[in-house]
Parts: structure tokens; C-alpha cells; sequence
């Protein structure tokens, strides 16, 4: 078991004010366990940054910068670019990072901006489904049919009417040489992909599932069983790709019905409530089942 | 060396021999000329600086921020809408105290679109926390740019700078500028750059960290003292200039012909030129009129321009950029530090001129000094408009 101490001597270290069961603070530890101390991070404008960073303290024992929300891939460009060109690169990691939001919508071109410029770093997207620090407004990113503050359940409104982009797909498309699709379910497995794509020279994007326990509205305890669940549902697929070709999955050994994911979590209350929402619980299980057959997952 | 050049080649000569390590930037009329001779030189191996062509100006002082933040010197360069665009970060780097480098190409803001010259771009962003420099012509944005290094990168400083320069104007007008042809002397005069705290794996630092109320405050207060500070830096960051490479433009202010003057003009950037023609002319008539140049916008010269405007009777303000709602900006500046100065008996007339590139003739100037005789305090009053709209006949603005 760890003690106080251990923790101490963590690249993130503990007394950070990240909520209780924060999947996305299990998973950056689970990061810097694999990268070292000879990082350099960017982190994007979101809950990581304000909950490890309230000047004067700091959860980062590796040099660390935020700047904005939608520049993470931008700042980490010009830390690679400073770096190659002094002959300071020397095996340093530069590590991007962002919330999805960060991510997938307002930092979208910055970060496409990166891969296509080819720049050695590698970006973190921690997928929480939503704009968690501001409150669980939805996201490009946030699931079909869940409910956020901007995307509510209501008589006319099932939640998130729009099923969840698929970024890493996106990320694909710049043919950059590493993606992977990790969760906080997983730590060997999430710690092997991180592993191979510090690995690789260019531009690497690794997503990783990371449950929220006030937005996604569950109990703290079950964070891992959740982000387990979504895989076994079939809702998150793991995979790694190189360049456009997805070359592994993460198989699941029996299929669970999304049901058992659903409804452990507030955001979907609203489908239990009668046969319409019944009937929405379909179109989810369609979506798990769709994403089985596409990435061969059983 | 004396050669004969284009402003923006001019202004990347000068970006050359300061040695920025990482360039970045995104074509925008009228700065493209800049940014395509400085990957010139980069690609002919005559500039050690990775150029970092990116998808938008936003990334472009990301760009220049997260390499600045490594301790290396850093170079970007915009104008108009992309200033506009990449304001957010400006506002950043300021904040976070990085000496990044920024020449503004002035240029009008849409809408209606317009690519032409006047200052509402960089005036837009006047409270950034970055250091403005105005400059009069290619020989003062050649040296300005050296000394814009020197100023940022000063430890008491460490702030961005932004050199603005009249898009077309002088970033597309070839004039003979005497360049600096040993590196070794400007290195002499702008030493390498040395943080004491930069992204640094031995010696990990957190950045941008964020500032509750409790401490908010305080770091912003560091910043306006930094800016305020700012002033003696940039003061003998043109004398020791003038030491070494004798070239002198003035530091905070520049004065022509002010000592007796009863009128003294007030204005920045390249219509100072025809405005001392101007004034040349209506001395020979033996009018006691002078031009006082405003060359640092940002910090404001508060004491200087009250010792150099405070024994006129009347200054005119010409101005390229409106605070709309409001009126003038420069010359409700000027009119602040007077009244904070106890000074009242003067009469400030300030007017807006030449937006989106309408030419500023010698004649303009005639008038303006002629009407501002008869006028009081107008501030910010649009002189030379065409008269249809004068009339009234706003229609045929679309033409
Ligand atoms: C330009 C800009 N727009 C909006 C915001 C407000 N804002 C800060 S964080 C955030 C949401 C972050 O969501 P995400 O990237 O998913 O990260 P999370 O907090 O969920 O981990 C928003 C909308 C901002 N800081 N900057
Ligand atoms: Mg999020």
C-alpha cells in the first residue's frame, strides 16, 4: 500500500484538490509513472490544471505550463520547436494535455495544426464527456442521450441528442503514426500504450476514458467500474492505431448489455423512467453493438 | 551597410541579426512580406531559427509563448484581424511575463474589410501588458525591432514587445536603411537570452498556474509595475543604441522643433514625415508650430509629453484609430495627463485621419491646422471624409 510519502515522491503529487474517485487524476499519475521526470507538460485550461495548480502550490514535479484552453497542442509545438532547436530535446517528452473539450472542440484546429505539422509530442486527451470545470456542459464528446446542463432531459429532450464524435478517428485521419484509445479502467493497459507512444517519434494521441464522479453522477467507489463497464458494453472501444490502420484491440470477453453501464450513472436517469426511454436504452445498445462489430471487439 | 530596402525586408534584416531560435507565424496582409523573407533566410540556412508555420495566429503566439517559456527567444508578427485573433494569447504571454517579440504590420479592422493602413488593430489591444512602440520610418523600425529585444528581455521588464509599423506604408515602401552587418556587435548590445526560470526538466517549474483572489491582484500589480517600469528600459535601450550604432529616434517621445512652439502636433508612426514637411514649411512662414512624436504608446510617456506640450497654447492630435462611443484615444491620453498635471489652459483638439489607408495629404494637414484654430476640444472628430456622406448620401458607401 502507499503511504502519504510515497505519494510525495510522485511526479503528481497528492494534495491536489481534485474531487474524490477523479478518474482523470488517476490517470495522469498512471502517465507519469510511465513518461519520467524528463517531461515537459502543457496542460490545457480545465479541472486538471485548477485542481493541481492553485499558486502558490503545485501537484507537478515535472516543468509544467498552462496557458489557455484551446492551446495546448500549440504551446507544446513551440516547447518541441525551442527544444530541437537549442539541442535540449535529448530525450525529453513533451506531453500535451487536455479535457475533451480542450480537445476535440475548441482546441480542434490547434491540435490538427500539430499532427500535421509532425511536431514529437504527444497529446493526452482525458475524455470526461463534457466541460467538467465549468459546471458538465456538453461537449463534442459528451455520449448520446446524456443528460449536462446544456444538453438537459426534459419532456421534449432525452439529453445529448448527438452521439459522441470520434475523435480518435479524427486524429487518424492526419495519419500520424501513434493513436490510441486507453482507459482508466485499465491501468496496465492505458501504462503499455503510453509506454509505446513515447516510444515513437512524431505526433502521438492517446485518449483515455476517464469517469467524473459529480458530472457523470455516481459514487466515487464505482469510477473504476465504470470505466470498466464502458469497455465491456462495447461503448468505448480500446485501440491502438498506427498512421489510419487500427492494428490492436482491447477484446471483451462477454458482452454486457449498456444497461449495467447506464444505470449506475445519474446523467442517465431519465431513460429508466418509462418505455420511451426504454426505447432510447435500444438505440444505445445499438450504438455498443455497432462499435462491436466494427472493431471486432468480441 | 546602406541598402536600399523594402520595409518588411528591412524589419526581417533586423529580426535576423537579433537571432530569434523559433519563428512563428500566419500570412496576413500587409506582414506577409515579413514572414516570406524570414523562411527565406531560414530555408538558405542564414537564420538558425526553426520556423514554424502553422494553421492560424492564435497557434502562432502559442507557438512563440510555449518557446519562450523554454527561455528561448521567440519572434512572431501580425496584423488586423489575426492581432485580433490572437489577442487571447497576447494578453497570456503578458501575464506570464515572456519577452516574445511582435512586429504589427497596421492595418484597418473589418468590417468592412480592408487591408489597408491605420492603428486600430494594435490600439485594440492597449491594455494587454505588452510594451507598443510606434515607428516613424524602415530606418527606426530596422533599429526599433534590436531594441524591442533588448527592452523584453531586460530582467526587470520581461515583457512582450510589439513594434508597429503602418502596414504599406513603410512594410511595402523601399527606402535606404543603414543595416548592422556585424553580428558580433549586436550581440555586444543584446546578449543571448538568459531566464531564470524557463521550462526547465533539471529545475522543474509550474507555469500559468492558476490565481485565486487571494493573489490575483498581487501578480497583476507586478505586471502594471513591470509596464511602468518599463520606461527607463526602453529610455536606455535607444541611448546605449545610439552609442553604439549611432542611430537615434527618439526613446519615449520625440520632439521637432517644440522649443518655442505655440502649436504643437501630436502623432505616431510614419505620417510624423509628412507632418514635419508641414510644419518646415509653416515655419518658413515664420508659424512657431512643432511636432511632438509619440514612439512608445505603451507605457504611456506621461512626464514627457506634459514637459514637451506644457508651453503651447494648442496641440493637435492626428490620429489613425477611434475608441468608438468615445472618440480619440491618443489625444484622450494626451488631455488625461494634462488635466492630471494641473494643466487646463491648453486646447486639445484631436482628430481621426487616414482610417483604412485614406491618404493623409500635406494639404490635410494645412487644413486641419487651419479648422483647428477656430476649434475647441474636439475629440476625435473624422477629418477628410468624402462628401458624399457629408452630405448625408450614405448610400453610396457600398460603391
Ligand atoms: C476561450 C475560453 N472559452 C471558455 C472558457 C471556459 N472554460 C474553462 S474550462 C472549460 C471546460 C473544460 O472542459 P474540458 O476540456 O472537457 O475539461 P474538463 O474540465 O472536463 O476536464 C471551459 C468551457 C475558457 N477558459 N476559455
Ligand atoms: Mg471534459
Amino acid at each position: 500500500m502507499l503511504t502519504k510519502e510515497d505519494t510525495h515522491k510522485e511526479l503528481f503529487t497528492m494534495g491536489h484538490t481534485g474531487c474524490s474517485g477523479c478518474a482523470q487524476s488517476m490517470a495522469v499519475k498512471l502517465i507519469l509513472e510511465v513518461l519520467g521526470k524528463n517531461t515537459i507538460a502543457t496542460t490545457a485550461t480545465g479541472c486538471l490544471e485548477v485542481f493541481s495548480t492553485r499558486y502558490p502550490e503545485s501537484s507537478w514535479r515535472i516543468p509544467w505550463i498552462h496557458s489557455l484552453f484551446e492551446n495546448s497542442a500549440a504551446v507544446a509545438s513551440g516547447i518541441e520547436a525551442a527544444l530541437k532547436i537549442t539541442g535540449r530535446k535529448n530525450g525529453t517528452t513533451v506531453l500535451a494535455q487536455g479535457g475533451d473539450g480542450g480537445t476535440a472542440d475548441i482546441g480542434l484546429q490547434a491540435l490538427s495544426g500539430m499532427f500535421e505539422r509532425g511536431h514529437d509530442v504527444l497529446y493526452v486527451c482525458y475524455d470526461n464527456g463534457a466541460y467538467m470545470n465549468t459546471g458538465y456542459q456538453r461537449s463534442g464528446l459528451t455520449p448520446f442521450d446524456a443528460y449536462t446542463t446544456t444538453s438537459p432531459s426534459g419532456k421534449q429532450s432525452f439529453g445529448n441528442s448527438r452521439p459522441k464524435k470520434y475523435m480518435p478517428q479524427i486524429a487518424m485521419a492526419h495519419r500520424i503514426p501513434y493513436t490510441a484509445v486507453a482507459s482508466a479502467g485499465y491501468p496496465v493497459d492505458l501504462q503499455k500504450k503510453i509506454k509505446k507512444a513515447a516510444s515513437i517519434t512524431g505526433p502521438k494521441y492517446v485518449q483515455i476514458d476517464v469517469p467524473c464522479t459529480p458530472g457523470w453522477k455516481y459514487e466515487p467507489r464505482y469510477s473504476v467500474k465504470i470505466a470498466r463497464l464502458a469497455v465491456q458494453t462495447g461503448l468505448y472501444p480500446l485501440f491502438e492505431a498506427e498512421y489510419d490502420k487500427i492494428i490492436s484491440v482491447k477484446k471483451i470477453s462477454k458482452k454486457v448489455p449498456v444497461e449495467e453501464y447506464l444505470k449506475l450513472q445519474g446523467r442517465f436517469k431519465h431513460l429508466f423512467k418509462d418505455e420511451a426511454g426504454r426505447m432510447e436504452i435500444e438505440k444505445i445498445q445499438k450504438i455498443a453493438d455497432e462499435n462491436i462489430v466494427k472493431f471486432g471487439l468480441l | 551597410m546602406k541598402k536600399v530596402l523594402e520595409g518588411s525586408m528591412a524589419i526581417s534584416e533586423s529580426v535576423r541579426i537579433a537571432e530569434p531560435r523559433v519563428i512563428s507565424a500566419y500570412p496576413i496582409t500587409p506582414q506577409t512580406h515579413i514572414v516570406e523573407h524570414l523562411s527565406q533566410m531560414v530555408a538558405d540556412g542564414n537564420l538558425k531559427a526553426e520556423f514554424v508555420m502553422v494553421e492560424s495566429e492564435h497557434t502562432a503566439a502559442s507557438v512563440c509563448l510555449g518557446a519562450s517559456a523554454c527561455g528561448v527567444r521567440s519572434y512572431t508578427s501580425t496584423a488586423s484581424q489575426g492581432l485580433l485573433y490572437m489577442s487571447e494569447v497576447i494578453y497570456n504571454i503578458a501575464g506570464m511575463r515572456l519577452p516574445v517579440v511582435i512586429t504589427i504590420a497596421n492595418r484597418a479592422v473589418s468590417a468592412p474589410i480592408n487591408i489597408w493602413n491605420d492603428m486600430q488593430d494594435s490600439m485594440a489591444l492597449r491594455d494587454a501588458g505588452a510594451i507598443q512602440l510606434y515607428a516613424e520610418n524602415n530606418q527606426e523600425a530596422y533599429d526599433m525591432h534590436i531594441q524591442a529585444y533588448k527592452i523584453a528581455e531586460n530582467k526587470d521588464v520581461m515583457l512582450p514587445v510589439m513594434v508597429c509599423v503602418d502596414g504599406f506604408v513603410l512594410t511595402h515602401t523601399f527606402e535606404v536603411v543603414e543595416t548592422i552587418d556585424e553580428v558580433e556587435r549586436v550581440r555586444e548590445y543584446l546578449p543571448p537570452l538568459n531566464m531564470e526560470y524557463k521550462l526547465d526538466v533539471d529545475n522543474p517549474y509550474s507555469f500559468g498556474t492558476l490565481g485565486e483572489p487571494s493573489v490575483y491582484m498581487e501578480s497583476r500589480f507586478n505586471l502594471a509595475n513591470a509596464v511602468n517600469n518599463s520606461k527607463k528600459v526602453i529610455v536606455s535601450a535607444a541611448q546605449e543604441y545610439k552609442d553604439m550604432f549611432g542611430k537615434f529616434h527618439g526613446a519615449l517621445i520625440d520632439t521637432y522643433k517644440t522649443d518655442d512652439a505655440e502649436t504643437i502636433i501630436v502623432a505616431m508612426g510614419s505620417i510624423l514625415g509628412t507632418i514635419k514637411d508641414v510644419v518646415d514649411e509653416l515655419r518658413e512662414s515664420g508659424k512657431k508650430i512643432g511636432v511632438l512624436k509619440v514612439r512608445s504608446f505603451r507605457p504611456f510617456p506621461e512626464e514627457e509629453i506634459v514637459a514637451a506640450l506644457e508651453d503651447a497654447g494648442n496641440v493637435i492630435v492626428i490620429e489613425k484609430a477611434i475608441s468608438l462611443g468615445k472618440g480619440g484615444i491618443l489625444s484622450q491620453e494626451i488631455r488625461d495627463v494634462l488635466y492630471k498635471h494641473r494643466i487646463n489652459s491648453i486646447n486639445v483638439n484631436g482628430y481621426v485621419l487616414g482610417l483604412g489607408g485614406r491618404d493623409i495629404t500635406p494639404k490635410n494637414i494645412i487644413d486641419l491646422i487651419e479648422k483647428a484654430k477656430t476649434d475647441e476640444n474636439m475629440d476625435g472628430e473624422f477629418f477628410g471624409l468624402n462628401s458624399f456622406i457629408e452630405q448625408g448620401n450614405i448610400s453610396n458607401i457600398g460603391d
